[in-house]
C-alpha cells in the first residue's frame, strides 16, 4: 500500500507517494536525496539518523515516513543559512567535534534540538540530551566543548 | 628538513580538519551514499551452524524469483585470500566447509532489498555438522575436528623467545609475583556499517569498487587476484570512512562478493551490511589470557619478565600471527628489563575471526603488566610512579634485546606531567572511601617498518602537482579514516612551501588518481606519508626557488621563500609574487609534478638474527601515561570513571588539536574495554550483535579526559612527529584497573570490569 505524504522538509513543502511501511530514514535518503541522514545501526541503537520533527529530535530509523505528514522535518542539510554553517556546525568544525564525521549529522541535530529548547545548557544537560547518540572517535570530550561553544556563540549573536 | 627548520605557519597549529566542513554539513559522501541509481542490491547468506561440511546448495528457487538478477556460491569465488601474504585461508563464499555461525555461503543480487532477502530464504543448503569449539582447551584437545585441515590441534601459531637470564633474574629479585589475567574479546564498533559499491563495465571489462576500507591498495590487489583480473582493470576508491580502528585492515568477503555479482549482472551492485553483519565480520581484539611473572628488587627495579599469552583467533587467521607477536614484541621498548621471555599461542575457534584493533596485540599484555607493577609496588611499599622511574630506559638511542631502536623517549616527562596534573602526591593517600587514583603507562610503534606486502617499493609516496592556476594539488593514497591524515599531509606541504589552505587541494585514496599507499594501520601514516609529503614539498620548493632566482637575477641560495613571495635574502629589492615564480617555473616545462617518497632504513626493520623481530620494529615509539580517578559503588559493583589525566609523547604535535582528539578517543576506547565492552557467544551464536548489547560508553558514562602533550622531537619523524592514536589505549585500561584496586581494595584481573564481576570480587574480599 502507498499513501500520499505531504511534509515540509528543510523548509520546502513536498508531496510524494510513499509505501506505508517506509521509514522516514529511507524516505529522506532515497526519495528526497538527503544523504546527510546516516544509518549506523539496525534500529534505534546509535542516533546517527537523528532529525528534527517540529523542533524535536527524532530517530528517522524508528519513525515511519507517514508519521511526519503535515509536519516540519529538518536534517543536517537544512542547518546552513545561505550556504553558511550555523553556530553548531561552525563549532563542531573548529573545535574538532567531528573526526570520522559519520555520527556528526545526528549529533548536530540532537544538539540543535537541545539548544532550541534550552539555549544555555549545562554540561550535564548536554550529556543527557546527547546520550542516545554514539560516537566512537572522540570520547565525546570535544563534542561537549563544541556544543558549549555553539551555545556561547548563539548567546553572543543574540546580545548584539 | 630538520625539525628546527619549522616556521610554524601550518605545522604545530591547531587546524580544523580540511574536510571538516563536508562532515558538519552532511555533504561528505560515505560508501553507502555514493550515487548509483540503477545499482542492484546484494545480500549474503550466512551459515546458521558453527562448523560443518556443505553437502549441497540448491539455488534454483532463488534464481527463479522475479527480480533476482544473480545468485552466486562458493563455486564463483574459488580464489583464496587473506591479509598476510603467507596465509590465504579465506574465501569470499564458503567452499566445502563453514567454520562459524555467520560464515558467508551464497549471495544474491536483486532489484531491491526485499527481493534479495526473499531470495536468500529460498536458497537451500544441506550441512553435515561437525563438532565446534569455542574455547582453547576443547579446540586443542586430542582428536578434535580440524577447523583448517592443515592446522594440527587447531593451533594458528605458537611463538617463543627468550632474552637474557630470566630464571636468574627472578632468583635475584626481592619480590616475584605471578598473576593471570583474562581479557574479553572486543570489537571496533566503528559507526559506519560496512558497505561496498561494485560497478562492472562489460564493454571495457573493468571494475570500480568503492568500499569501507583502511587499506584500499590491499583491497585492490586482493580483488584483482580473486576476480582473475589484471590490476590495471580494477579501480578502488575509499570515500569518506566512518571510522576504522584496525577493523578495516583486511579485504573482506563482501568486497569480493559485490565484485563477483557486479560482473555477473554486467552492472552495479551495492551491498550495505546491517550492524549485526558488521559484528559478524568482526576482526576485533581477540579474547586473550595473559600469565605474567615479574621479578622486582626492593628499590622497584625490574629483574625479569616472563609472559605467556593465549589468544582465541576465531575461524580464520587474518592478522593473527602478527597480533600474537605484538604481545611479546612490545614487552620491550618501554622499560629497561634485563631478561624477557615470551610464549604465545593462538588457537582457531568456530567464532568470527579476530584481527587488529587499536594498539593491536600489545594492549592486553601491557594492561596486565601495568596492573602487576601496581600490585608489586603496593606490596613493596613503593609509589607506582617511582617504580616506573626506576625502570626507565637509561640512554637514548636505545636498542632493545628484540632489535628495536628507540630514538626518542618522553616517558619521564609524561610521568611528571600527569603526576602533577592529577595532584597524585597530594591526593592519592587521602581519597575518600570508594574512590581511588590509579596510573598506567603504555607505548606503541610509529609505523611498522616492514609492510605486509613487501615489494621493494617505498613505504610511502606522495605526488604534488602545480599548474598555471597556482594551486598545489596533493595526491596521496593515504586513507583518512577520521584520524585526519588528509589534513596532516596538507599541513606538512603548506609548512614547507609557506602556503596556506587556499593554495592547496588534496586528492586521496583513489587508485585511478593517487599513488599507492599501504594504508592506515600500525600508526604509520603521519610518520611515513608525512615524510614523503615533506620530501615532495621540498622538491617543489627547490623548483620554485630556482625559477624565482632567474626572475630576481640572483643565485638560488640567495632566494628566501616566503610562500606568497620570494625575495633576495637581505636585499632591498621588490619581491616576486608566488604566481610569477610559478609562471617562470612553468616556462618550457609546463605543469610541475614532483614526487616524494619515504622508505624506512634497513637498520630500523628488525634484527635479521632475531626471528620475527620485524613485528614490533619501528622508527619511532610513542609513550603515554594515564591517571584515572574512579569511584566504585560497593553495593552494586558499578564503577564510575570520573576523570582521566593523560600525557602522551607524540614527538612534534603537527596539529595539537587533532593530537588531543586522537588521544581522547584512544583513552576512551580503553575505558570502554575496561568497563563494559565484551563480545558474547552462546554455542557460537552471537549474542551481542547490536550497539545496545555491545555496550560502548555513552556520554553519561564517559569521563572528562585532560590531555597533556609531550614533544620529544624525534630525529626521523616529519618535523619530529611520532604517532599518537594507539599508544594511550592500554595505559588507560591499566589506570582504571589500578584505580579500582585503590577504590575498593580488590584487584580485578578479568575484563571488562562489569558490575557483576566487581561485586563478586568485593563479596569474596568480605568473606576473606
Amino acid at each position: 500500500m502507498k499513501s500520499i505524504l505531504s511534509v515540509k522538509v528543510n523548509g520546502r513543502s513536498r508531496t510524494d507517494l510513499v509505501p506505508d511501511n517506509m521509514l522516514l530514514l529511507d524516505y529522506l535518503r532515497e526519495v528526497v536525496g538527503l544523504i546527510g541522514v546516516k544509518s549506523g545501526c539496525d534500529g534505534g541503537e546509535c542516533g546517527a539518523c537523528t532529525v528534527l520533527v517540529d523542533d524535536e529530535p527524532r530517530l528517522a530509523c524508528s519513525t515511519l515516513a507517514l508519521q511526519v505528514a503535515g509536519r516540519q522535518v529538518e536534517t543536517i542539510e537544512g542547518m546552513a543559512r545561505s550556504g553558511r554553517m550555523n553556530e553548531l556546525q561552525t563549532a563542531f568544525n573548529e573545535k574538532l567535534g567531528t573526526q570520522c564525521g559519520f555520527c556528526t549529522p545526528g549529533m548536530i541535530m540532537a544538539a540543535e534540538g537541545l539548544l532550541r529548547r534550552n539555549p544555555q545548557p549545562s554540561r550535564e544537560e548536554i550529556k543527557e540530551a546527547l546520550a542516545g547518540n554514539l560516537c566512537r572517535c572522540t570520547g565525546y570530550v570535544k563534542i561537549i566543548e563544541s556544543v558549549e561553544s555553539a551555545a556561547d556563540a548563539c548567546a553572543q549573536a543574540d546580545a548584539q | 628538513m630538520k625539525p628546527d627548520d619549522l616556521k610554524g605557519t601550518m605545522v604545530g597549529v591547531s587546524a580544523p580538519l580540511v574536510d571538516g566542513p563536508d562532515k558538519v554539513t552532511g555533504r561528505a559522501k560515505y560508501t553507502a551514499d555514493m550515487p548509483a541509481k540503477d545499482a542492484l542490491i546484494g545480500r549474503i547468506l550466512l551459515s546458521p551452524i558453527a562448523h560443518g561440511r556443505i553437502l549441497s546448495i540448491d539455488t534454483r528457487a532463488a534464481e527463479a524469483l522475479p527480480g533476482v538478477a544473480a545468485v552466486i556460491t562458493g563455486k564463483d569465488c574459488g580464489v583464496p585470500f587473506g591479509v598476510l601474504p603467507t596465509v590465504h585461508d579465506e574465501f569470499a563464499l564458503a567452499q566445502e566447509k563453514v567454520r562459524y555461525r555467520g560464515d558467508p555461503v551464497a549471495a544474491v543480487a536483486a532489484v531491491d532489498e526485499a527481493t534479495a532477502e526473499a531470495a536468500l530464504k529460498l536458497i537451500r543448503v544441506d550441512y553435515e555438522e561437525l563438532p565446534a569449539y569455542f574455547d582453547a582447551s576443547s579446540a586443542m584437545a586430542p582428536g578434535a575436528a580440524l577447523i583448517h585441515d592443515d592446522k594440527p590441534n587447531n593451533v594458528v601459531r605458537k611463538v617463543h623467545f627468550d632474552f637474557g637470564d630470566v630464571d636468574g633474574g627472578l632468583a635475584a629479585a626481592d619480590l616475584v609475583l605471578e598473576r593471570s589475567y583474562k581479557f574479553a574479546e572486543v570489537n571496533h564498533a566503528f559507526m559506519e556499517p560496512n558497505a561496498a559499491l561494485a560497478e562492472y563495465d562489460p564493454q571495457r571489462d573493468t571494475l570500480c569498487l568503492h568500499t569501507t576500507t583502511q587499506v584500499p591498495y590491499y583491497v585492490h590487489l586482493t580483488v584483482a587476484k580473486c576476480m582473475g583480473m589484471d590490476t590495471s582493470q580494477v579501480r578502488v576508491v575509499k570515500p569518506f570512512l566512518g571510522g576504522g580502528f584496525g577493523g578495516r585492515g583486511d579485504t573482506f568477503h563482501f568486497d569480493i562478493v559485490a565484485c563477483v555479482l557486479a560482473r555477473k549482472v554486467g552492472g552495479a551492485v551495492r551491498i550495505v551490511q546491517s550492524r549485526e553483519e558488521v559484528f559478524l565480520v568482526h576482526r576485533g581484539r581477540p579474547y586473550t589470557e595473559i600469565k605474567l611473572t615479574l621479578g622486582m628488587r626492593r628499590d622497584g627495579k625490574l629483574t625479569a619478565c616472563a609472559c605467556e599469552g593465549l589468544q582465541l583467533g576465531g575461524a580464520y587467521t587474518s592478522y593473527g600471527i602478527v597480533t600474537l607477536l605484538y604481545v611479546g614484541s612490545l614487552l620491550f621498548g618501554i622499560y629497561d628489563i634485563p631478561a624477557i621471555k615470551y610464549n604465545g599461542t593462538r588457537v582457531f575457534t568456530n567464532l568470527p575471526a579476530a584481527g587488529g584493533q587499536r594498539g593491536h596485540g600489545s594492549v592486553d599484555a601491557r594492561a596486565a603488566f601495568e596492573s602487576l607493577l601496581d600490585e608489586m609496588a603496593s606490596e613493596l611499599g613503593l609509589d607506582p610512579f617511582a617504580v616506573r622511574r626506576a625502570n626507565l630506559l637509561p640512554t637514548i638511542p636505545y636498542t632493545t634485546q628484540y632489535g628495536q631502536k628507540v630514538m626518542s623517549y618522553g616517558l619521564a616527562e609524561c610521568l611528571d606531567k600527569v603526576e602533577s596534573a592529577s595532584g597524585w602526591n597530594q591526593r592519592r593517600d587521602r581519597m575518600p572511601k570508594g574512590r581511588g587514583l590509579g596510573m598506567g603507562c603504555s607505548h606503541f610503534v610509529t609505523g611498522t617498518t616492514t609492510p605486509v606486502h613487501w615489494t621493494g617499493e617505498p613505504h610511502a609516496t606522495v605526488n604534488l602537482k602545480l599548474d598555471f592556476d597556482g594551486i598545489v594539488t596533493i595526491l596521496t593514497g593515504a586513507a583518512d579514516i577520521g584520524q585526519g591524515s588528509t589534513t596532516m599531509a596538507a599541513q606538512v606541504v603548506g609548512e614547507v612551501l609557506g602556503l596556506d589552505w587556499s593554495r592547496m587541494r588534496i586528492i586521496t585514496a583513489d587508485s585511478m588518481l593517487t599513488p599507492k599507499d599501504n594504508g592506515s594501520f600500525s600508526s604509520r601514516v603521519t610518520f611515513q606519508v608525512g615524510n614523503a609529503a615533506l620530501q615532495a614539498a621540498t622538491e617543489l620548493k627547490t623548483l620554485l626557488v630556482k625559477a624565482a632566482a632567474k626572475r630576481l637575477n640572483c643565485q638560488p641560495e640567495e632566494v628566501e621563500c616566503l610562500g606568497e613571495f620570494f625575495r633576495i635574502h637581505g636585499a632591498d629589492k621588490p619581491p616576486l609574487a608566488f604566481k610569477d615564480a610559478v609562471a617562470e617555473a612553468l616556462v618550457a616545462t609546463g605543469t610541475l609534478t614532483v614526487k616524494g617518497t619515504f622508505t624506512s632504513p634497513v637498520e630500523f626493520c628488525g634484527d635479521k638474527k632475531i626471528k620475527a623481530s620485524a613485528i614490533g620494529a619501528s622508527m619511532g615509539f610513542s609513550y603515554a601515561v594515564s591517571v584515572a580517578e574512579t569511584s566504585v559503588d560497593e553495593v552494586t559493583g558499578n564503577i564510575s570513571v570520573d576523570k582521566i589525566w593523560v600525557a602522551v609523547d607524540c614527538g612534534r604535535a603537527l596539529n595539537p588539536m587533532s593530537v588531543e582528539g586522537q588521544i581522547q578517543g584512544a583513552v576512551w576506547m580503553g575505558v570502554g574495554q575496561a568497563l563494559c565492552e565484551e563480545t558474547v557467544y552462546r554455542d557460537g551464536l552471537m549474542m551481542h550483535g547490536n550497539l545496545l548489547e555491545y555496550r560502548v560508553p555513552t556520554f553519561m558514562d564517559s569521563p572528562d579526559i585532560e590531555v597533556h602533550i609531550v614533544e620529544s622531537i624525534d630525529p626521523n619523524g616529519p618535523f619530529g612527529a611520532k604517532e599518537t592514536s594507539e599508544c594511550p589505549l592500554a595505559g588507560a585500561i591499566a589506570a582504571v584497573m589500578n584505580a579500582v584496586a585503590q577504590s575498593v581494595g580488590v584487584r580485578p584481573r578479568e575484563l571488562p570490569m562489569t558490575p557483576d564481576r566487581v561485586f563478586a570480587l568485593i563479596d569474596s574480599r568480605e568473606v576473606a
